[in-house]
């Protein structure tokens, strides 16, 4: 790809971006979001069409129509919301739009013979190939839509994102089956936030900010250090700062909570003016348990005890008492994204924005543009929807809400999931500077180095059952991951 | 094996109502003549929830399958009393029919408009063209053959086992199955229900795809308008009004999903089947129609809430 150019509107999305893939590589596509990583494999895969530069695919000129033209010229795009049809079997989504067939009937065992042949080719032949989707785990389905791509006689292909939702065994695998595909012969390009994933599975690197590529370079040839500041476009220092903090009076306090069928166990004692870090695996029943706390799941056994307060509540309840949860699914649940930044900022809180019980939107919009220069949201004006913010800026609004609310304990579900490195600075500073003025904070992360440099203490969950906290200066990483997988 | 639960599902619930009516009325329900009669009640609203199966799993919705069926038979009276031959005027209606669908089917994919608008419209359009073309009032034809289709036999033809319209929806419903589980055409409709983005990522004609399987749904409809006339004998502008919520019922009695890609003819004609029995049984037992409604609307919604609760949650 050379000098490729984008605009939306006023809005230069990319700016003359130049990339290079080789056969036979990974190429890892990283910077922060809003910097045009998307739009550019978008462009690559035929989803939008560049303004401008020209795109070459074995030497000859690439012009796709649209994604199913890029398909049929050999680059595929697995997008991070999986496209697979979830009624059908893994042999029909392998095959779909090129199905063997003899007058218009489709030959069954032909299309499971030529599926079975590309999960062989992917290392995966114990997938079955008349297994409906729906049926399989999130890290299979990835499997059965990088078979398409492979099915389709595709050699370049784009992983967007592909292990935000993934496990870390289930990552493992992933990696494996790239570096065999890489080793097949084909071009692989990799987006993602996490410096050790690009470490892990990338031959080579490039940076992209503000639409243009600003760094390019062979993977161990750029540090850690390096490519933060090539993403920021200044050097980031400390990512996790630390204020004094000083604990206060216990406001949490969970006595042996169980839900529906998780959390099993779960004690703790939070206390003002900490940061409460809780590590485990996907599954391991942490967003059960902030759930289970916030009302939104019902509560089995124990006892929760909320600044004086025992017994559970709905969340309505748990606003009152000085609670306020970010959900770990932003756009389903974390936030109305049609409405605006000012709505969903004032929504738990609408009180108090005009008399006589009235809302005025002035008055929303003032309030929310407090938080949004607090947060450094990035947005037109308050009345934006949230739809039409980046990733980081939208999970900013989520954080906005609760600051509004001034909330005591703050729930945090993977807030900083699939957002930039810039939006992450900003949220722990925001997290940093909240414990120092003695507000209580929870926070769930699969990401065991944020946890490290965020929280005072840190708990790890496992199959349920929540460990015991322990004051960060004792938690290594690994110490961390072997207690997650039950092997402490 | 999940699969097999949901396939006979529906299944069990028709053999738990028909065991159920034939204890309270074992000399009045489960006799020949009673099968006779409910196989070919249901044989109007069976043909025209095959469609209705094909529009559903696509991941639509046909709101003027009712007003399809009444312009039918207001058209096929029409063109008998003009002279044309049974079979070519029931034919040209056929065609007509799926002139509906076309225009249906190029209003969702062209304009990009919800089939529910889009047949919202028609449901009115439809209607109101039918009694218009009927100066609103009913059509009498001379009688052909066409009003045999769905009378009870006479004795002599027993051997037919049932009459020629309930054959006419046994065939077509075995074709649509077909269509739907073994052809291409079919596998695509299932997979645009299913996921349309990556349907149209993979390269399928998903215009093309609604295009047949609306102008499909509006030409079995119009089977099913020719069906009706043979019931009723006549043409009438008024008929089959709200008939097209006992088909859409039909289809998620027998597990068909509105949200697309779920559905099959077999549980659809089951489902067609357990309406009619349940409005039968209701009758023999001298319950008054009331309550025969309210019977069928529990029906419909614990059909699906039974599904809902055999399905894991993702």
């Amino acid at each position: 790809m050379r000098g490729i150019r984008k605009a939306f509107g006023a809005t230069q999305a990319l700016a003359g971006v130049d990339l290079r893939v080789d056969a036979g590589e990974v190429l890892a596509l990283v910077g922060e979001n809003g910097a045009g990583k998307s739009t550019l494999m978008k462009v690559l895969a035929g989803v939008y069409r560049a303004d401008g530069g020209e795109m070459l695919v074995d030497g000859r000129p690439y012009r796709p129509r649209g994604p199913h033209d890029a398909r049929r010229m050999g680059v595929a795009m697995i997008f991070q919301e999986l496209a697979l049809a979830p009624h059908l079997s893994v042999a029909e989504n392998i095959l779909l739009g090129l199905e063997p067939s003899r007058y218009g009937f489709v030959r069954r065992p032909a299309m499971a013979a030529a599926a079975r042949d590309a999960l062989r080719q992917l290392g995966r032949p114990d997938i079955p190939p008349d297994a409906a989707v729906a049926s399989l785990p999130i890290a299979e389905r990835q499997v059965v839509e990088i078979a398409r791509a492979v099915a389709t006689g595709c050699r370049l292909l784009v992983l967007d994102e592909p292990t935000s939702s993934l496990t870390a065994a289930d990552t493992r695998h992933l990696f494996a089956l790239i570096h065999r595909l890489k080793h097949q012969g084909h071009a692989i390009v990799f987006i993602s936030h996490f410096l050790e994933e690009v470490r892990a599975v990338s031959d080579r690197v490039t940076v992209l900010r503000d639409g243009a590529s600003v760094g390019e370079g062979e993977t161990p040839s750029m540090p850690d250090a390096r490519l933060i500041e090539l993403m920021a476009g200044r050097p980031v220092h400390d990512l996790y700062p630390r204020s004094p903090r000083a604990p206060g009076a216990v406001v949490l306090e969970l006595d042996a909570l169980a839900g529906h069928r998780k959390p099993v166990s779960a004690s703790l004692a939070l206390r003002r003016g900490e940061v409460l870090g809780i590590a485990g695996l996907v599954g391991a029943g942490r967003t059960e348990l902030v759930r289970a706390i916030f009302g939104l799941d019902p509560v089995r056994r124990g006892t929760i005890r909320v600044a004086g307060h025992e017994g559970v509540g709905a969340p309505g309840r748990r606003w009152a008492q000085g609670i306020g949860m970010v959900s770990e699914d932003r756009k389903a649940e974390g936030l109305a994204v049609a409405l605006s930044i000012a709505d969903n900022t004032t929504l738990s809180r609408l009180a108090g924005l005009g008399p006589l019980g009235l809302v005025f939107p002035g008055r929303q919009a003032a309030a929310a543009a407090r938080w949004v220069a607090a947060l450094q949201i990035r947005c037109r004006s308050p009345h934006q929807p949230v739809q039409a913010l980046s990733g980081g800026n939208q999970q900013k609004v989520a954080f906005a809400r609760l600051l509004h609310h001034d909330v005591d304990v703050f729930l945090l579900d993977e807030p900083t999931r699939g957002i930039d490195v810039g939006s992450k600075a900003r949220l722990y500073a925001v997290i940093d500077d909240l414990a120092a003025r003695g507000k209580a904070i929870v926070i769930v992360s699969s990401h065991v180095p944020e946890l490290l440099g965020i929280s005072d203490r840190i708990a790890v969950m496992c199959r349920g059952v929540l460990g015991p906290a322990r004051p960060v200066s004792e938690c290594s990483e690994h110490g961390i991951l072997a207690e997650a997988t039950g092997a402490a | 094996m999940n699969e097999w639960a949901k396939k006979l599902g529906p299944l069990l619930g028709l053999l738990l109502v028909v065991a159920l009516f034939s204890t309270l009325r074992p000399r009045q329900f489960p006799t020949a003549a009673n099968v006779e009669i409910m196989l070919l009640q249901t044989a109007v609203v069976g043909t025209a929830a095959l469609g209705m199966t094909l529009v559903i799993v696509s991941g639509g919705i046909d709101l003027s399958v009712g007003s399809q069926i009444a312009l039918a038979t207001v058209g096929l009276a029409t063109l008998l009393a003009h002279g044309w031959s049974p079979l070519a005027a029931a034919g040209a209606v056929v065609m007509l029919g799926g002139l509906c669908g076309v225009v249906i089917g190029g209003l969702v994919t062209g304009l990009r408009l919800s089939p529910f608008i889009v047949t919202l419209g028609m449901w009115g359009g439809l209607r109101g063209a039918a009694k218009g073309l009927a100066n609103e009032t009913i059509v009498v034809a001379p009688v052909t053959w066409l009003n045999d289709l769905l009378t009870a036999l006479p004795p002599d033809q027993a051997w037919a086992l049932v009459p020629a319209g309930v054959w006419l929806t046994i065939a077509l419903a075995a074709v649509v199955a077909v269509l739907l589980r073994s052809t291409i055409l079919g596998r695509h409709i299932v997979a645009i229900g299913s996921n349309e983005q990556t349907a149209r990522l993979c390269g399928i004609e998903v215009t093309q795809t609604k295009l047949a399987v609306y102008t499909l749904a509006s030409c079995l409809a119009a089977v099913a308008g020719v069906l009706q006339y043979a019931y009723l004998t006549v043409g009438d502008p008024t008929t089959a009004s709200g008939m097209e919520l006992d088909i859409i019922a039909a289809v998620v009695i027998g597990g068909g999903s509105l949200a697309g890609g779920q559905g099959s003819v077999f549980g659809t004609l089951v489902g067609a089947v357990i309406m009619t029995v349940v409005a039968n049984g209701c009758t023999k037992l001298d319950l008054p129609n009331w309550v025969q409604e309210i019977v069928t609307g529990l029906i419909i919604v614990s059909a699906v809430a039974l599904d809902r609760f055999r399905q894991p949650r993702d």
